[in-house]
Formats: C-alpha cells, structure tokens, sequence
C-alpha cells in the first residue's frame, strides 16, 4: 500500500462542523480516486463520530474534535478524538439501538452505522479524559488497479 | 436543509430537500411535525430524491415521525430514495415501517 497524503482538522466540537468535517475528509480522499459509495460512506461513518463528540462527548458544551487522517492508495485511516466525558462501556455503547438519550428521538444507531460502513472501528476511551474513535476503509480498486498508463 | 411540502387531498408529500443530520435534525422535526399536525390526513409520503446526506441522527428523526403518525393511524411511506438514503435505508431496516412506493 502506498502512502499519499495526512491531515490533522482541530475544529470546535459545534453541529455545524459535523457536515464541514464529512467535506473535509470525502474531499482528502478524493486523490486516491474511490468510488461515490465508498465516499458516501466514509462521510457517513465521520459524521457519526463527529456527532459523538459534540452530543454525547462534550454534550453541547465547549471542546475541540481532533482529525487525523492517513490516505493511502488503497484505504483511509482516520482517527477523530475528543477530551469529552468519555464512555465507560464501550462495549454497550456500540450495542444497535442502544443510547443514553432516547428522550431526544436518538436512534442509538451511530456506532452501527461506522461498523457497517468501515471496515475497521475501533474505540478507546477513558471516562472523564475523552474518546478516540480509529477507522480504517479499504478501496476496492485501491493498490495496482491504475491501469497500464 | 429544505423542507418542500405538498398537499394532497387526504395525503400529504414531503420533499426532503439537502442533508439531514444532528445539524438540522431540530428544524426539519418541527416542520414535518408542523405539517402533518392538521387533521384529514391519512397518508404521509417523504420524497427521498433531494435527500443528499443522512446518517443516524437522521435515521432517529424518521423513526420519531413514524412513531407520532402511527399513534394516529397515518400510513408513512417513501418515495424515490437517493442513492445515500438507500444504503443507510437498507442498512438499518427502515423499508420494514416506511416501506418504499413508486
């Protein structure tokens, strides 16, 4: 696998910066030339994360959202962290439907989402220190798909 | 996001218009539930075709107005899904209450 390109985004951890940080990383990943779905995709699963650490890691007050992305020719590795509230169950946490507020219509489908939309997630988190959320998409043309230009 | 609705005699259609996520869950909950508050309906149809963006924050939203219209006997469907609201459709079941009609 050939490396491309790496970014690092600090951005406030505000709503608004949920579709920013979705462009930003489907805009960086252009260059190893993935298809509509496979973009769509990694747009879904920052988005989640992202949503995360604004609902659920600072719950709506101030903090910054870390971005760190590695592209290669053939997958995106990205991690997106926040120094929020952390989670003490993470294993619960990434339960289908299960959310710590379904008073708000929460469908407790976020980490499902990533799972189902990459092909590597993993979290780490230490309650009251933050959460890191690391993801890893492989491209199915990817590595020596070129053709023989 | 844009929320386009249409007035059908006993149903109403809903074009749901952009990109819906936790950014503009609140408004888009306020205007659908704006709209189907009048009485007479017995139909509510959300138009996917202008649907861009949508994720779990999304997926909340239409279970919640799927929710607040059965309790009222109001048939929910969907109509001509984009290709991102397909896949996350399909992924989380969501054809199984708001099935898909043409």
């Amino acid at each position: 696998m050939n490396f491309l390109n790496e970014m690092y985004l600090k951005i406030p951890a505000v709503s608004v910066n949920e579709s920013f940080a979705r462009g930003t990383v489907a805009a960086f990943c252009v260059s190893a030339n993935p298809t509509l779905e496979e973009i769509n995709d990694i747009k879904t699963a920052v988005s989640e994360a992202v949503t995360n650490c604004v609902v659920h890691g600072y719950r709506n007050k101030n903090g910054d959202i870390e971005i760190r992305a590695v592209l290669y020719d053939a997958a995106l590795e990205i991690e997106i962290k926040d120094r929020g509230v952390g989670i003490e169950n993470t294993q619960e946490a990434m339960q289908p439907f299960f959310t710590t507020k379904p008073e708000e219509e929460r469908s407790g489908m976020g980490f499902t989402v990533m799972q189902a939309f990459m092909d590597e997630v993993d979290i780490v988190s230490s309650p009251g220190k933050g959460t890191a959320v690391r993801m890893k998409k492989y491209f199915a043309a990817g590595e020596g798909a070129e053709s023989d230009a | 996001m844009q929320i386009r609705i249409q007035h059908g005699k006993h149903t109403l259609t809903i074009y749901l218009q952009g990109e819906l996520d936790e950014c503009t869950a609140e408004a888009a909950r306020a205007k659908i539930d704006d709209a189907t508050s009048q009485p007479g309906i017995s139909g509510v149809i959300f138009d996917l075709s202008g649907l861009t963006f949508m994720d779990s924050t999304g997926i909340g939203v239409l279970i919640g107005r799927y929710k607040r219209l059965k309790a009222r006997n109001i048939v929910l469907c969907v109509r001509n899904p984009s290709s991102a609201a397909d896949r996350i459709f399909k992924m989380a079941g969501l054809y199984e209450i708001m099935p898909k009609v043409k």
